[in-house]
């Protein structure tokens, strides 16, 4: 028996979900936080799958995941659903019911949160609720697991009774007639198709594109519809997808008002409106919004995070040290043991360390996200972020990235639309991580020692500066169109449910250990093989003769305009793309130095204006294998990644030559400009942009960016499509 | 007169949703139907979006979106 669990966002679905499943699954406030199918069998019960579908409103898709809904249930055919109803938000919840009765899936209704509604003195009279919808319906508190057993009883017996009740109508007047006609006159092709009558008809009386493709009426059958709705709307005065939600939504007030008494103000509503006087207050709000954020990065990678990754690497130290030990014991050939040692144990190690930071940060966030602050964040930044063509829902993620990039990139899954996430997966590598801190940390005392602060804010401005220059340009080119309207329900803020922070945090965790023992294992692998042999395979004593300082030395002369042409200055940026902090290892070993004398061998290798560039590069180019691995996940294709990964580059390339060049211009010690590094520059500028330019055609030849189906009616995303996309789906 | 044009605290019942398309059938799905009461609770510290009240709960909109709807100060 297969049930789908349908309801609104911030119904508590998710939690019901976890209740029901024991599964591990995440609960947010966040409106938008399941996008990914899950299922799971109900405990106790045998055969019994229960499928968690995305939060929706209505079935008239609206986002990418509204449609997985949708289509899920059209297509697949649940045996039953569980539709779970926010109690105190009932209005709203019963909407997307009646639209759920027209599908001919038995239903079970939950009525959710009874707790809440009872406290603030409110009562639902279910017996009354039963007769009015037909449907049976069965109070629960899903945090409390009150009621769960016996729903789960009933939706047993909802779907083995099998005869669905007579179907309730709950239209009347012209609208009655208007559906019932429509019903009629395609009746005989929605069965051949399958479809429920009354869904049909109802879909075509709202002008769904979609519905009527499906079901491939003939020219005579559309204009008679055409003329049956166009009678309707005259006589009701209004247009047609007014009378079909104005329909439903009298329906739910008369069934309200003979069944649900409200309370006056729940505690919870006057708690919430508390909160946002402070949280959302017109001076305030952002002032505390950054505290907020500042806490957190403290407390994860200064307090918590330090002490735990702290005791994370002697952990990895000691279990090393033990391997090590052993291998020599065993008498394992040197380049294994180099391999194991140096290689994987080093690199996995080194990329693991930052598993507490990882899970400490999502622990903080899941914190955030499941009270209802992230839907406050998002409406507080919509307006800055809008000017790049974003919406305030990516705010967090960019945020998340002064941290760590991985957890940035990992967090955008959050966001409603495609095409914000790809912009935010792309722009978050441009904020400065805390892994880029040592770099910065180390030239800064080589170089600027009186001018630290002022150096280090000036990278970390940059980074922004670039995000927003390059976020403006994406949103003109290849990301050109609206953003998406930003219809958010701001929901009451509750109390974290404990058991789905834990699971999240775990689920997030388990997707890090993975990355780190497949991509970056292999990575590990393969740069330890770059600086261990040489051309001919033969094992090198000395690094510098290793495959890794033959690309070096290959790669310096791209450097060269930038003013770091140094063979052994770019073998530390192919090294820091395993970690950026490895870097300065990198430097330290082929410049022979320990790392604490590094600063004289530097002064050596840099003169200050062409330090400032390589930090300026290092900043920016492309970001390091973890957030890659990330990067290529959530973009979910290899080609697409590594032109990310190029475009990155390409961009700090071209912002260290300007930096570079600007300083020998305008900075105290005049360098001598060469014309030849202009033209060099002028081109690969002009090459980005060409770039961009043939991603747009691409685009426009694909499709826009919403998880098209080819389909513009009832997308999402229709208002950034391309015109020739609508006209062919029109047709 | 249209939604963004309320003063914060204000409550008016709407009497038409303009606009067409997805858009307009998402604000009609959330609630914002014709004889609905909506109360501006409060704009974002920048001045966009809105914060709105109705049907017993709390909805956000750009001002561009709430532009398209228009209301009718209530007498109360």
């Amino acid at each position: 028996m297969i049930f789908a669990l349908i309801g609104n966002q911030n119904s508590g679905k998710t939690t019901l979900f976890n209740q029901l499943t024991g599964s591990n699954q995440h609960v947010g406030n966040f409106p938008g936080v399941t996008v990914e199918k899950k299922e799971g069998k109900i405990r106790k019960q045998k055969d019994m799958l229960l499928i968690d579908l995305p939060g929706i409103y209505s079935l008239s898709p609206y986002t990418a995941e509204e449609v997985v809904t949708r289509d899920f249930l059209l297509k697949d055919k649940p045996d039953g659903i569980i539709n779970i109803v926010d109690a105190t938000n009932i209005e709203r919840n019963l909407y997307l019911t009646l639209q759920l009765m027209e599908l001919n899936i038995p239903i079970i209704l939950a009525l959710n949160m009874m707790d809440e509604l009872e406290k603030g003195g409110g009562s639902i009279n279910v017996k009354k609720m039963e007769e009015v919808l037909g449907l049976p319906v069965v109070p629960i508190v899903a945090s409390k697991n009150q009621g769960v057993d016996e729903l789960v009883a009933r939706a047993v017996k909802t779907v083995e009774a099998g005869n669905l009740k007579p179907y309730r109508d709950f239209c009347k007047g012209p609208l009655h007639k208007c559906i019932h006609s429509i019903g009629h006159l395609v009746e005989f092709k929605a069965t051949a198709q399958k479809i429920p009558i009354r869904f049909a008809a109802t879909k075509l009386v709202e002008g769904d594109q979609p519905m009527r493709q499906l079901l491939g009426l003939p020219e005579q059958d559309l204009h008679i519809m055409e003329h049956i709705v166009e009678e309707m709307e005259k006589e009701l005065g209004t247009d047609r997808e007014a009378a079909l939600a104005d329909m439903r939504y009298d329906f739910i007030e008369a069934l309200v008002s003979q069944a649900v008494n409200k309370p006056s103000s729940s505690p919870e509503r006057v708690r919430s409106d508390r909160i946002d006087n402070l949280l959302t207050h017109k001076y305030l709000a952002l002032p505390v919004f950054l505290a907020i954020m500042l806490t957190t990065f403290w407390l994860t990678f200064n307090v918590a995070g330090a002490w735990l990754s702290d005791l994370m690497m002697a952990g990895i130290d000691a279990i090393t040290a033990a391997f090590d030990g052993w291998l020599t014991e065993a008498q394992v050939a040197g380049w294994m043991h180099s391999l194991l040692i140096d290689g994987v144990f080093a690199g996995v190690g080194s990329v693991l360390s930052f598993l507490p930071n990882i899970m400490v940060l999502f622990f903080f966030l899941s914190l955030l996200e499941d009270s209802g602050y992230m839907a406050r964040v998002a409406f507080v930044m919509d307006k800055l972020l809008r000017k790049i063509g974003l919406s305030g829902r990516s705010f967090v993620p960019m945020l998340i990235g002064f941290g760590c990039s991985v957890p940035a990139i990992m967090s955008t899954r959050t966001l409603a639309s495609e095409r914000d996430r790809k912009m935010t997966i792309i722009l978050t590598p441009f904020i400065s991580c805390s892994a880029k801190m040592p770099v910065y940390a180390v030239f800064t005392a080589a170089f600027f020692v009186d001018h630290r602060p002022l150096v280090l804010l000036s990278l970390y401005l940059l980074g922004i500066l670039v995000a927003v220059v390059m976020g403006l340009i994406m949103s003109h080119t290849i990301f050109s169109g609206n953003p998406v309207p930003f219809v958010m329900e701001l929901p009451v803020y509750r109390m974290p449910y404990a058991k789905s922070v834990v699971l999240h945090m775990w689920e997030k965790a388990k997707d890090f250990i993975t990355r780190a023992f497949t991509v970056i294992f292999l990575a590990t692998i393969i740069i330890w093989f770059l600086s261990n042999f040489d051309i001919r395979f033969n094992l090198v004593a000395d690094n510098d003769l290793s495959l890794l300082a033959d690309l070096g030395r290959l790669a310096s002369p791209i450097f060269a305009p930038l003013g770091f042409g140094d063979w052994r200055a770019s073998t530390a940026l192919v090294t820091g793309l395993m970690a950026k902090e490895t870097m300065i290892s990198t430097l330290a070993i082929l410049t022979g130095a320990s790392e604490s004398n590094i600063t004289q061998s530097l002064t050596q290798m840099f003169t200050p204006a062409s330090a400032y560039a390589f930090l300026c590069f290092s900043l920016l180019y492309m970001p390091c294998v973890a957030a890659m691995a990330a990067t290529r996940r959530e973009m979910g294709s290899m080609a697409v990644t590594i032109g990310v990964m190029a475009f990155q580059t390409a961009t700090a390339w071209v912002v260290a030559f300007i930096v570079y060049q600007l300083i020998g211009i305008f900075g105290p010690a005049a360098g001598g400009m060469n014309p030849v590094d202009w033209l060099l520059a002028a081109g690969l500028l002009l090459i980005v942009l060409a770039v961009l330019i043939y991603m747009r055609r691409q685009k426009k030849k694909a499709s826009c960016s919403g998880g098209c189906s080819g389909c513009c009616a009832g997308c999402a995303y229709a208002s950034g499509c391309t015109s020739e996309k609508k006209n062919e789906s029109n047709q | 007169m249209t939604l963004d044009q309320l003063a914060i605290g204000q409550s008016a019942v709407i009497t038409a949703i303009a606009g067409h398309g997805v858009l307009r059938r998402r604000l009609l799905d959330m609630g914002l139907t014709p004889k609905t009461r909506v109360t501006l609770r409060k704009t974002a510290p920048l001045g966009d979006p809105l914060e709105l009240f109705l049907r017993g709960y709390s909805l956000t909109l750009r001002k561009d979106e709430a532009a398209n709807i228009t209301v009718e100060v209530a007498n109360s």
